[in-house]
This record gives structure tokens, sequence and C-alpha cells, in this order.
């Protein structure tokens, strides 16, 4: 604690002396703006040792560089956003809502139960303050004791910062180096928190890692980070995200998740994500900028990525896979929805460095109402990829005849040895088949629901069990209201 | 009370009308057979009884079971106890057909103010179903007649038209594409269907299917209009001579 006070001291001095204002340590939310003040707040708030805070005003010095340098190649049109119009630290706040669910937009709740999300549950994630002792918190502690007896860590960031400096000094940053994107270097700056997994060498994690931890997760809030280590000969399964729309004050949202894959083991990484997509006309939804890598570092390494996107106003996002070691595969699944006014540019790259290295990529995009979905995906293999190779298919369905669908693929080939398959498609859902299936009794928005899960099984059937079963329903819900 | 009542329908495509003045009543345990040649409307009519878009209605009215059909969305139709066995029934990629045969008859329960159905009680009644149409289990977890066969794709026309137990059913040229095997066992579907509560319409090109599902009515359709109604010796004469002498009068 001593050492923490120094800290906050030390906070308190630089504060003072550089602007002449000063940020309580006490208060829950640091004011609006970004400067090496915040950085230091937010740092001295997680208790974060000196090594960390450096990282942070590295990457902080770094992003000021990069100012004019935001990425303006993708399919997406917002407005210019004003990074210092933004809070940058806000601690979760208890009592102030909802009382009960009685208090909850209808609307919301009409949702949580299509899902079939238990009362508990949605009082989590509506954010009705609940007692803090219930079944579940001693159900995920009986789970998480079970886990540290099997040697896997699993614990929020700012912990595995503080207990396990070692791992996280070596492995930030390593997948994803602070210098890595406009947006990744803003996350590594400001950072609140987020996971850190460590699967000890040779385990197979017994649990769907997330799944019984989901409705305990604080606020992780706008710029979550996470990084999976997964040893040699270990395998674990990820879940990230929740099927219920989730929202939130903050609108620009910029996380970076980072694995490492070693020798013989394997990462599945699941996520569904159904930020605030934002009204009919597209306002005040999430904008969402993601960077995922997953480094194969060893001979075997493997990973499978799964993502469905269905919210946020604006995704920015492309899990990627850089296959060093040899034999390594990934393979990147993915359905992006967009309606009303949403625009996803999404896709994966998939970097062959080694030889006899695999990819494989299923993406499916389906847009709808006046939305835009691009699917955007590099392929490289690199000189010494020899036998390599990769499998790519693309699908756009488009509901309606305001919504575009683009796929743009770049691929690069610089091994004769290594192999490339492309294939795209773009189709409609066709009156006939709409006709059809409302011959036999289902409505409009059953038919579409029914049509677009069977467009997008290969990728869903890559969910676990009980993420898959919520995830088709989420894709009715999603297009509720895009067919007349 | 006739379970479909039509009278004088008059139905236009793009601005050209097709059927000219339909009149036809159906009661619970008739099979009625319609036949004609291409282009006469047939499949026109069975479309607008079930309730596609892209057909005006110009003039008449359709009664099923004393209700205006034709103010019904199609699948309020279907969940009314209508039910079409499609000529060319759709492909629904990635949708196993026993999910697909599952959200349709779900769809009908909830419309009867029943729970969904069990899915235990569904296996063990899609096992049996399966079973009575030859139809092999493993074809209802493919795709809905993604890759079928025009035998399996009839069959699992058939098989939906069991599940579902519609009150008034519409076979749109079902025979056509079937060898001769695969028409036996669809019209034993059929006919174990056959019941006082409910009414077929059977439309074919040919008096082969009729061998098989015996009709009480037979109706010839010849320029959107029914020229000829009778017994199932009319199907026999139409085989022997042809549609020639009313498409000379139609013509006349």
């Amino acid at each position: 604690m001593a050492a923490t006070q120094q800290t906050v001291d030390a906070v308190r001095e630089v504060e003072t002396y550089k602007h002449g204002w000063e940020t309580d340590i006490e208060s829950d939310m640091a004011p609006k703006g970004l400067s090496e003040d915040i950085v230091r707040f937010i740092s001295a708030k997680k208790e974060e040792p000196e090594w960390m805070l450096e990282w942070r005003l590295k990457a902080y010095r770094y992003w000021l560089t990069l100012a004019d340098q935001e990425p303006d190649w993708a399919k997406l049109n917002y407005p210019k956003i004003d990074y210092q119009d933004s809070y940058y630290y806000a601690a979760p706040k208890l009592g102030d809502g909802p009382k009960s669910l009685d208090e909850v937009d209808p609307k919301l709740r009409e949702t949580y139960d299509k899902l079939g999300i238990p009362l508990l549950e949605q009082e989590m994630l509506a954010g009705v303050a609940v007692d803090a002792v219930f079944d579940s918190v001693s159900v995920a502690t009986t789970y998480k004791k079970k886990l540290s007896e099997l040697g896997v860590i699993f614990c929020p960031m700012s912990e595995a910062i503080k207990e396990h400096p070692e791992l996280v000094q070596k492995y930030l940053g390593s997948v994803v180096p602070y210098s890595d994107n406009f947006f990744a270097t803003l996350n590594c700056a400001v950072f609140t928190d987020g996971s850190f997994v460590y699967i000890p060498k040779g385990l197979r994690c017994p649990m769907e890692l997330s799944t019984y931890f989901r409705i305990n997760e604080k606020n992780t809030g706008q710029f979550e980070r996470t990084l999976i280590i997964a040893e040699e000969g270990s395998y674990v399964s990820y879940l990230e995200g929740c099927t219920a729309p989730q929202r939130d004050e903050n609108q620009l949202h910029a996380a970076v998740v980072e694995l490492v894959i070693l020798d013989d083991a394997e990462i599945k990484y699941s996520t569904v994500q159904n930020w605030y997509p934002g009204d009919e006309d597209g306002k005040g939804g999430i904008y969402n900028f993601v960077t995922k890598r997953a480094a194969c570092r060893g001979k075997n390494s493997k990973v499978m990525w799964t993502q469905v996107e269905t919210g946020s106003a604006v995704t920015w996002k492309y899990p990627s896979c850089i296959l060093q070691g040899d034999n390594s595969s990934g393979e990147f699944y993915s359905v992006a929805i967009t309606n009303n006014r949403q625009q996803a540019d999404t896709g994966t790259k998939m970097i062959h460095l080694g030889k006899n290295t695999r990819s494989k990529i299923i993406a499916k995009g389906i847009s709808a109402g006046k939305s835009n979905s691009t699917y955007r995906g590099l392929v490289r293999m690199q000189p010494k990829a020899d036998g390599s190779r990769n499998f790519t298919q693309c699908d756009s369905l488009l509901i309606g005849d305001q919504c575009g669908a683009h796929t743009v693929p770049y691929i690069e080939s610089r091994n004769p040895t290594a192999q490339t398959e492309h294939e795209a498609t773009t189709s409609k859902i066709s009156d006939e088949q709409m006709f059809y299936c409302q011959q036999r009794g289902l409505n409009a928005e059953e038919a579409v629901s029914l049509i677009v899960n069977g467009f997008c099984k290969e990728v869903l059937q890559t969910l676990p069990m009980e993420f898959a079963v919520e995830a088709q329903k989420l894709v009715g819900i999603s297009l509720e209201g895009s067919v007349g | 009370m006739p379970l479909i009542e039509i009278k004088n329908l008059h139905v236009s495509v793009q601005g050209k009308e097709i059927l000219k003045g339909i009149d036809l009543n159906m009661n619970g345990g008739e099979v009625h057979a319609i036949m004609g040649p291409n282009g006469t409307g047939k499949s026109t009519l069975s479309y607008v009884l079930a309730g596609r878009e892209g057909y005006e209605i110009t003039e008449g009215s359709v009664l099923f079971d004393g209700v205006d059909l034709l103010k019904m969305e199609a699948d309020e139709r279907a969940r009314a106890g209508l039910f079409l066995a499609f000529q060319y029934p759709m492909e629904i990629p990635g949708v196993a057909t026993a999910t697909f045969l599952k959200t349709a008859l779900n769809a009908k329960r909830r419309a009867q103010g029943q729970d969904e159905i069990d899915a235990m009680e569904f296996l063990n009644l899609i096992k049996a179903k399966t079973a009575e149409l030859e139809i092999p289990y493993e074809m209802i977890k493919r795709p809905l007649n993604v890759g079928f066969s025009g035998g399996e794709k009839k069959r699992a026309e058939v098989l939906q038209m069991s599940l579902l137990e519609p009150r008034v059913a519409i076979l749109d040229e079902t025979d056509s594409g079937l060898d001769i095997d695969a028409l036996k066992v669809v019209s034993r579907g059929v006919n174990s269907l056959r019941s006082e509560a409910r009414a077929f319409l059977i439309i074919t090109h040919y008096q082969r299917l009729l061998t098989y599902i015996v009709p009480d009515f037979v109706h010839v359709l010849v320029g959107g209009r029914i020229v000829e109604s009778g017994d199932k010796s009319l199907a026999e004469l139409l085989e022997a001579e042809g549609y020639a002498r009313f498409e000379e009068n139609e013509a006349a």
C-alpha cells in the first residue's frame, strides 16, 4: 500500500505541476480528454508497476505522432472523432443503475427474453444493482479454484500485471506491438482492463473459458486488452462477448486481443459482438475499432477465430493469424450482419511464414436495410512458406435493394509452391424462397431468420454449442424489420 | 358449407388475364383433379389460392371454410390449413430438412395455441412419417431440397404435407419427373391422408397419377376456364382423346 500511496503522490505532483489542475485519485472519473496525465492517472488507478506506466507512455507519445494517420482505407463513413472529447477512465458505477428489472427499457427486456437469458443474467446485463452475494458468484469461484489447481491463470489483465509480471512483460505487445496501428497504439496507452489467460504446457483446458464468468465480468470498458498464452501442447477455447445487446455510454471502443500459441498448442477464440448499433438512422451507435491477432509461433500451432458480428454502428476488425511455425494453421470463420445504417468492414489477414502452413477463411456477410458490409482480407505467402495453402470463401447475402456488400481480397504470393484459392458469391434471398417458407406457415421474419441461419451455418457450427444456439436466435433478431 | 368455395375468379398477371371466371366448390373428403394443357392457368390457380404475390385478382371471391381467403397473407393461409405441394420445391441451403419441418410444425402449433413440439415427440413423429413414405431417415438431415433428386423432392413435399395435416392440400404437378416407383410411393402417401375432414386439389397433365389417386371429380381447365367437369372417367377420356376438342372451342 505504501508503494501505491507513493505512486498516487507522484501522480498528484506531476499533474499539479504540469497543468495546474489536480485529479483526485479517489474520484471515479478522469476528466475529458487525453494527455500524459490521463495515462499516468489510469496507471496509478490500476496500481501498476513502473514498467507498465513506461510502456503506456511510450505508446501515448508514439500515438501523438500518428495524429493524422487514423486509418481511412476502410469502406466506412463516420464523422471525425475528437479524441479530446472523450472520457478515458471511469470506474464502474454502482448504485445508480435501475433498481429492478421493472425499470429497464421494455424493448431491451423483450430481446433478453427472446434470447432466453435467465432473469439473474438479465439483471446483470441491464446494470441492475443486485446484492453482491448470489449463487453464480460462488459457482464462478468454484471453477476458478479448479482452474488454478490445474495451473491455469485466468484473471483480469490488471491483476496479471501485478501478479504475473514476468509473463505479461514477456508477451504483452509481442503480437500487436505498441506501434502497430493508430487504434492499437491508443489502446496501449489507455486500456483499462481485460482478460489474461495462461494455459500451462500439455494441458487441455477442461472448460470453455468465460462462459461461466460472463455475468461476473466488470465493466471492462471501451479499451479492452486481452492476452492469451497457450504453452506447448495445450488447448483452450475462449468465449468473448455476449449475445445480449450491450449498451455503453462510450461511443468509441478500441480493443486489442493478442494470442500466443506455442508448439502443438491450439486456441479457439469465439466472439459474439452485439454492441448497440444505434437507432434506425444509425445515431448513437458504438464505433468498434478492434485489433486481434494470433501468433502461431511453434510447429503445428493452431488457431481458430470465429466471430459473429451483429452490433455496433461501425465495425473495423480483422482478426489475423501469423503462421510462423512450420505446419501451423489458422482458420477464420465470420458472420457479419448489418441492418439499418450499420457499417462493417471486417475480415482477416493470414500471413504464411513457415513451411506447410494452412489457412482457411469462411466469411459470410449479410446486409439489410441501408447498411454496408465489406469483407477485406489479406493472404500473404512469404518466400519461406513452401507448400503452404489457403482457401478463402466469401459469401454475401443481400436483403432488400438499398444495402451494399463488398469483397476486397488481397492475395500476395512470394512463393511459387504455395497455393491460394478464392471463391466469392453474392446472392439475394429470392421471392420464391420466401414464398416457399411462408407457404409452410413461417411469417416473413421467421423465413428470413431461417434462410440466413442456413446461409451462416458453416460458421455458426464452429461455435461452442450453447453459444451457437444463442447466436442463431441473435441472427433472427438482428434482422427484424428488414423485410416488409 | 364447402371447405373451398371459388366464385367467378378472374386473375391477371401484368395486365394479361389468365383465369377468366373459375367456379369450384370443394368439400371435406373430396379429391378434385384439374387437368388441362400447358399454359391454361393451372399453376396460376394454385399460386393464387396459396397467396403468392404478383397476381391481380380482378373479380370474384374465394372462401376457405367461410372466411375470405384472398384477404389472408400466404403464411396465415398456411397456418389455417392450406398446403401447396410445389411443382418445383425451393432449395434452402444450410437448413436441415428436419429443422425446416420442425419450424413449420411449430409455426402451425403456435397459431393454434399449442406449445412447441417436444424434441423427442418430434423425433418419433418424423421417424414414423419417413418410414411410411419410404424416405431414408438420412435424407431429413440434409439441407432441404439441396441436391435432392426429382423423386426425393416430391417425397419431401408429401412428407411436409403429412406432418402439417392440412385441411386443403393442393398438389401442383406432383407427378412430374417421377418414375413409376416414386409415383406409387407418393400416391400411397397422399391416399393415406385422405379423410372426411380434408379436401385435395390435384393439378396434373396426365391421367397416370389419377390411376393411383382416384379423384371424385375431374375438371378440365382450358383457356382460363373450367370447360367441363365429370367423374374419373373424364380423365380416362382425356387420356385417350387429348385436349384438342376443347382447344378448338376456345379458339372459336
